[in-house]
């Protein structure tokens, strides 16, 4: 038997924008992430049509593991209209031929800035998310290759260093976003800037999450069911944002994640981050037959 | 009561040489060191035994603190062995193996948790945009120590064991006084109650009132919790005040060693008697 009857044609693969080398390449740099989960894979990041830190790391993802009945939802910061979640889907969806979507239970391929959805993920979804800064030693160690060697000898002590300043100073931990957390018991990885509410949604979920940072040329996984655990001192507990008790002033929907927009007499008004979400529940109201999917919050507390 | 005329006791004064045990707690043999053209270490031995304080003196350039390095596992010599006794000890320590075959890691482990250093240069030692507790915490949570409120006492008994005001715990070291901030590298050194505690010429560069009271700090410490000590420096007064023995380098080699108030009363070697008679 020849080589060339055990492989599928290089044409195959030569679709979505990437070449059939790149693809190849990061598919490989993937399947790698997922075996070893939470341990940066370095790859060649290659040039596409967006400035370096508008996502081209997640886009590259997005564009290798693209097939034609791909449904693809892109959001940034939750929401599905901004000018760079708009361009990026558009773009997709040109070079791929796939079907746009703003609904997540309907995606099957979702690349966000951020965020992780307020629906819950299934096996046949996969969450990619954009890292700006995939090393979470970085403020403790600056130069990358110490770091390396520290993640190689899972010396994290330091990263609780950063925790016990805050609290010492602050009170409280003040890692909004970033939160590092342990992947599998052994590798930390930065859970990209989603805030502290999204991060208990990646232990043990269903999906696949793949991160990827462009510039950093770095591609890191959580496979599915996989723990993630953010690090905390024993007797001090995490906490997720309080934002239990607030409802969105649009969809009157209560016990997500919300956008803050303060008001010119001093107050604050609240809409539901996830933009998307908060449509369905307006159009529901309205009497619309909207599905609406299980979510992984329920009445504010995380529903595990 | 004291006698008319002799000062009463601060505690504070220079003890007789205390008990050699029969088992040194750190012992090299044969450490040899070359960078480039310079022989920095020729094969040198050295035992310490626990609770003292073993001088190391000699000119710039004659190789203690590069020995000093060796011990703190912070290079790897071209030949010799280094042992540290730690029976004992949690985690169970390399007894019997040679320190200088350790891999990283277990280096790393081993410095973060059995060797204390106090260098000449807090910014060598201390993390200057965190807080002084922070720094002393650092040490226990690469111990693995994860409870907040215990870290915090902690830090506070090994920074008020260093005679630091706690009052400025949190304080960042680069708003203390060089002092100061020796008193923190020493809490971080002592926080987990090393084997062995390094110090690299921990009172040059401060003035003389201020290099009193951390020498009177490290003997507090010294006689109260019987730490091991060994103290590089150029300054013979320091040696003279602070140690039971005294090695003096030259060209990295060791040309004598003895019990202080032998090298200091009766040096034997020419070079010693230069360095005596020089700061005499």
């Amino acid at each position: 038997m020849k080589l060339s009857e055990l492989t599928r044609p290089w044409s195959a693969f030569s679709y979505g924008f990437l070449d059939e080398s790149a693809k190849r390449e990061i598919r490989r740099r993937i399947l790698k992430a997922i075996a070893v989960p939470g341990y940066q894979v370095p790859y060649a990041s290659r040039e596409v049509p967006i400035a370096r830190g508008w996502g081209t790391g997640g886009l590259q993802v997005t564009l290798t593991l693209l097939k034609p009945d791909a449904v693809v939802k892109v959001i940034d910061q939750g929401a599905d209209d901004s000018v760079n979640a708009s361009s990026i889907r558009k773009f997709v969806s040109r070079v791929g031929g796939t079907v746009e979507t703003g609904d997540t239970t309907q995606a099957t391929l979702i690349q966000s800035r951020h965020r992780i959805p307020e629906e819950k993920l299934r096996e046949d979804q996969i969450l990619v998310l954009q890292v700006p800064n995939p090393e979470p030693l970085r403020p403790v160690q600056p130069d990358m290759s110490v770091a390396r060697e520290m993640h190689a000898d899972a010396d994290y002590g330091q990263l609780w260093l950063i925790l016990y300043e805050q609290l010492v100073r602050s009170g409280r931990i003040m890692q909004g976003a970033s939160y590092p957390s342990m992947v599998n018991g052994r590798h930390v990885m930065t859970p990209s800037p989603i805030p502290r509410w999204d991060v208990p949604k990646l232990n043990r979920a269903d999906h696949l999450t793949i991160l990827s940072a462009g510039r950093e040329k770095r591609i890191y996984a959580v496979p599915p069911y996989t723990s993630v655990e953010p690090l905390v001192f024993d007797d001090v507990p995490y906490r997720v944002e309080d934002h239990q008790d607030k409802a969105c002033w649009r969809s009157g929907v209560r016990g997500f994640f919300m956008n803050e927009l303060p008001q010119e007499d001093g107050s604050s008004l609240y809409e539901l981050s996830d933009s998307h979400f908060g449509i369905k529940h307006i159009r529901k109201a309205a009497g619309e037959a909207v599905s609406i999917g299980e979510t992984w919050y329920r009445n504010g507390r995380m529903a595990r | 009561m004291t006698a008319p005329g002799v000062a009463a006791p601060t505690g504070l004064e220079r003890q007789p040489p205390r008990l050699m045990l029969a088992r040194p707690i750190l012992t090299m043999r044969g450490v040899a060191r070359r960078y480039g053209d310079v022989q920095a270490l020729a094969g040198v031995d050295v035992t310490v035994y626990p609770g003292e304080v073993l001088g190391i003196v000699g000119e710039s350039g004659s190789g203690k603190s590069t020995l000093l390095r060796m011990m703190n596992l912070e290079d790897t010599p071209d030949a010799g062995t280094y042992h540290l006794a730690l029976a004992g000890r949690e985690p169970a320590g390399p007894d019997g193996r040679n320190l200088f075959t350790l891999d990283r890691f277990q280096r790393r482990m081993l410095r973060a948790i059995h060797i204390g250093i106090v260098y000449q240069n807090p910014h060598l030692g201390l993390r200057m945009g965190h807080t002084s507790s922070g720094n002393v915490a650092e040490r226990l949570l690469i111990a693995g120590n994860r409870n907040f409120a215990e870290l915090r006492q902690r830090a506070r008994e090994a920074l008020e064991a260093s005679e630091f005001p706690v009052a400025r715990m949190d304080a960042r070291p680069n708003t203390l006084s060089g002092g100061m901030q020796q008193r923190v590298q020493l809490a971080k050194a002592i926080a987990l109650e090393p084997a062995v505690l390094l110090l690299d010429e921990p009172t040059t560069g401060l003035d003389v009132s201020v290099q009193a009271l951390v020498l009177d700090t490290l003997k507090r410490l010294q006689r109260d919790r019987a730490i091991t000590m060994v103290l590089v420096s150029h300054d013979l007064g320091v040696i003279r005040t602070m140690a039971d023995r005294v090695m003096v380098m030259r060209c990295g080699e060791v040309v004598e060693e003895g019990l202080a108030d032998q090298i200091f009363q009766d040096p034997q070697h020419e070079y010693t008697q230069q360095l005596v008679h020089a700061k005499l």
